[in-house]
């Protein structure tokens, strides 16, 4: 099968793919950035949601960032795996990329159990709206990301498209980044 | 960032060393009762934290100068949005104007916000 150069060629000075990769996470800005701007400026608004958003487990919260900061660290030593042509131990350091998403996921899923238990539902204020709606649009870019890198850790570990490595790396370190902006946004300022 | 030749790898590992000793800082400072400290712990570190990861993880600033102006461009457009919007969420009331639906949420806001069993 012929290979596309689509991806490689660099008319920019960037490869192709990385340079879509980066308008992505320009468009991924706006989109989490109207959110993150619309919340800052209703609970600046409402003193009230402090009692609100005294009852979500900074704990977890802690815990999941840790988690992010740490897959992220794999996905960059992925990498530099990926650019010395080692597409096996890349292909290594993305499955555990995944794994660290699929703890994240866990981890927010017995949190929103938890306060779905309590009564703290989605329509149950308007902090909690934009709670489930910032962490869950976070939780589904963690898991496109997952299945990403699901397909691009099988070709790499064929030593196939391995600048694709690259690509899905960036994408992650910038969901680990909105992460570092809602842990405080939602767990710590009360 | 070149195209053609081998990115210079920093030491990741250190990064996140880092990365994790300014997340203790931002729990710490959490459960103090000071507020200007909860505010620099939590929204200063996280500023530093994302420039940290921006810079060594997703190598920004040695990218090329249209890539780090394309990203500050969407954060302006997202500054511009909250300056624009921000006043009429944040103020309840102006000169000729007011928005009573919001006073009385803030008011009844606390027993609102509170679950039902507590």
């Amino acid at each position: 099968m012929s290979k596309s150069i689509a991806n490689t060629r660099s008319a920019t000075g960037i490869p192709s793919a990385r340079l879509i990769t980066w308008w992505v996470i320009a468009s991924e800005i706006v989109i989490f950035g109207g959110l993150l701007a619309s919340y800052s400026m209703h609970r600046l608004g409402h003193p009230e949601w402090q009692s609100s958003a005294a009852h979500t487990n900074t704990w977890a919260g802690a815990f999941n960032t840790l988690v992010l900061l740490t897959s992220s660290l794999s996905a960059v030593l992925a990498h530099k795996a990926a650019d010395g042509g080692n597409g096996a131990q890349a292909a290594k350091y993305l499955r555990l990329t995944i794994l660290g998403g699929a703890i994240f996921l866990a981890v927010k899923a017995f949190e929103w159990t938890t306060e779905i238990r309590e009564g703290f539902t989605l329509p149950a204020g308007g902090f909690w709206s934009f709670y489930y709606t910032l962490t869950g649009l976070h939780g589904l870019h963690v898991l496109a990301g997952m299945l990403i890198m699901l397909v691009i850790a099988a070709d790499a570990a064929k030593n196939e498209e391995l600048q694709r490595v690259e690509c899905v790396g960036l994408y992650w370190h910038f969901v680990d980044i909105v992460w570092i902006f809602l842990f405080p946004l939602l767990y710590i300022a009360r | 960032m070149s195209n053609e030749t081998h990115l210079h790898h920093p030491n990741y590992v250190k990064v996140w060393a880092v990365l994790v000793v300014l997340l203790a800082v931002s729990v710490l400072g959490s459960l103090t009762s000071i507020r200007w400290l909860i505010l620099i712990t939590a929204f200063g570190v996280a500023v530093v934290k994302a420039y940290l990861v921006a810079k060594n993880f997703m190598h920004v600033t040695i990218e090329k100068r249209f890539v780090p102006y394309l990203l500050v461009t969407c954060l302006v457009f997202m500054a511009l949005l909250f300056a624009g919007v921000a006043p009429d969420v944040m103020k309840h009331s102006g000169l000729h104007w007011e928005n009573s639906a919001a006073k009385q949420a803030v008011e009844s806001g606390t027993h609102n916000a509170a679950p039902k069993h507590e």
